[in-house]
């Protein structure tokens, strides 16, 4: 890919990444977050994060299926690294807006409701992940650790979909296109490898 | 029957109420000049209603009603936009502003309600006779969801035990069910969306029916209920959480036992047949301590929730003697 398509695919990006929270910024000095702002401010963030980590995940098939498209890679660390700013926005309007900054409330929480330590612990799992992403840390750690590290967010996507539906009404089937989309990546990695074993034999033999 | 189609209009689009009225003044003043030709097109009723200089500007959908002293005063009363765009009908989708897209398609009229169960004779009650049964009263509740927000909503109707003493109900007649309208070619978002067993169903004890608070609700803001708000009928509950109000009634049936509730069906453990509002009671997956007032600002939302949402002084005494942690 040539240097400007990159330089203007990835300003596009970054615009991507950033409107959902641009919109909310504006929303919220103009107070015009709809009927219960708290509300639309956690979900879409939430919402957000699990749409960045399924895109994501999505970036490692597509290059195996066709090499053509290997340059996403370079798109990857900035999807990764929005998934846990919005994350981060999630957790910090739970506290303020969800737990009014009680400690005592937010540890009630935790241990009593099962979506929020399923939340907390997907969060917990996207810490050193966002920790690791620069190049001194890949170096550092060296490819082979660093790949093993990052499988961590295959746990983190599972653990935002099971808080997704332990969230919302037992009856409601919102979280299933997020949950068919990361099964069906997590599921595509061993079947191109199994398929890619299988195109390699023959030669082989 | 022009106002109800809010589907493929963004609210934007939508008249001021008083400019549509004057737009319908003008439109009598050109039908009185002889301009009307073309009025014909509009419709018998409504080219009677723009002929005839009556004093029902707004005929179709506003209500006459009278004041009440069971209206809950001194609290600030939510807009009109979001208690119509902000509401949980699953059968006509599961997010908030669902509702008021897809609920234009539900067939208010004719409509009727059937009573039957456990009473002297079954009977069924066309929805005019039923606006006319009583005096519509202004009634203002708090509405406490139990997804922990609350609105502060000026309901119209009158108290359902009128009614509920016309049904004749036997003495044997412990619970009243309620049903919701439901078909599935019209509300088919209820089983896209969901896995829940339709049609909607509701019950109370028969002493929380006959509480003067629980309202049989034909209106708010003094306009006639938008389908949304569960139009034609409904009920209100102001002290259980508001899924314990259902909408939209065909079949009002006295029981003996109580009645499966939908609910409690989809999760008994999250939903108990009581639901009265309680901040000693968390649900399983948040505290209802507090509640997020809608309308409000994000920072300034939050507000504690009040036992029994602020009404235990008439419903208190309902639940004498019982565990109310264990009857939630």
């Amino acid at each position: 890919m040539k240097k400007s398509n990159l330089v203007l695919l990835k300003t596009l990006a970054w615009i991507a990444c950033l409107w959902p929270f641009a919109v909310l910024a504006w929303g919220a000095v103009n107070n015009t977050l709809g009927a219960d702002p708290t509300a639309h401010i956690e979900l879409t963030t939430g919402y957000t994060t699990l749409m960045l980590l399924t895109i994501g995940l999505g970036i490692t098939p597509l290059r195996r299926v066709s090499p053509r498209l290997s340059w996403l890679i370079k798109f990857r660390r900035l999807i990764g690294l929005f998934a846990f700013f919005y994350a981060t926005v999630h957790m910090l309007a739970y506290v303020g807006l969800y737990a009014g900054f009680s400690v005592q409330s937010m540890l009630e929480d935790i241990a009593k409701r099962r979506f929020i330590t399923m939340g907390v612990t997907a969060y917990l799992l996207l810490i050193p992940l966002a920790l690791t992403s620069t190049n001194w840390a890949i170096r550092k750690l060296g490819g082979k650790r660093w790949n093993l590290l990052h499988k961590l967010v295959y746990a983190a996507a599972l653990c935002g979909v099971i808080h997704y539906w332990w969230q919302v009404k037992t009856g409601v089937l919102l979280p299933l296109p997020f949950t068919v989309a990361v099964i069906v990546l997590l599921l595509a990695r061993p079947v191109l490898t199994w398929r890619q074993r299988r195109k390699v034999r023959p030669v082989a033999v | 029957m022009l106002i109800r189609k809010p589907s493929e209009f963004p609210s934007s689009a939508i008249t001021p109420k008083d400019e549509y009225i004057n737009r319908r003044r003008f439109l009598r003043g050109a039908v009185a000049s002889g301009l009307g030709a073309g009025a014909a097109l509009l419709g018998a009723d409504r080219l009677v209603d723009l002929i005839s200089p009556s004093a029902r500007v707004f005929a179709d959908t506003k209500l006459q009603t009278v004041k009440s002293p069971l209206s809950t005063s001194g609290e600030q009363l939510t807009s009109l936009q979001d208690i119509t765009h902000y509401n949980n009908y699953y059968e006509f989708g599961v997010e908030k502003d669902k509702p008021a897209q897809n609920a234009g398609i539900l067939p208010t009229r004719p409509w009727a309600v059937q009573v039957d169960g456990l009473v002297k004779k079954p009977k069924t009650y066309d929805i005019d006779t039923l606006l006319k049964f009583r005096p519509l009263e202004d009634r203002v509740y708090r509405h406490r969801c139990v997804e922990a927000w609350s609105m502060v909503i000026p309901w119209v109707g009158y108290s359902l035990s009128e009614f509920i003493k016309d049904c004749e109900p036997l003495s044997t007649a412990k619970y009243v069910q309620f049903l919701t309208f439901y078909d599935k070619k019209i509300d088919k978002w209820g089983t896209q969306e969901t896995s829940i067993f339709w049609p909607y169903s509701e019950g109370l004890r028969m002493d929380e029916a006959m509480n003067p608070l629980t309202l049989l609700t034909f209106g708010l803001y003094g306009d006639v209920l938008p389908n949304q708000n569960g139009a034609p009928v409904r009920i209100v509950v102001p002290w259980k959480y508001g899924f314990k109000s259902a909408k939209s009634i065909v079949k009002v049936r006295f029981v003996d036992k109580q009645p499966g509730t939908t609910w409690q069906q989809q999760n008994a453990r999250e939903y108990g047949f009581y639901s009265n509002v309680n901040p000693t009671v968390d649900h399983p997956r948040w505290s209802q301590k507090t509640e997020r007032r809608i309308g409000q600002p994000f920072y300034a939302q939050r507000r504690t929730t009040l036992m029994f949402n602020g009404y235990g002084e008439q419903v208190a005494s309902l639940y004498n003697g019982m565990d109310l942690r264990k009857n939630y």
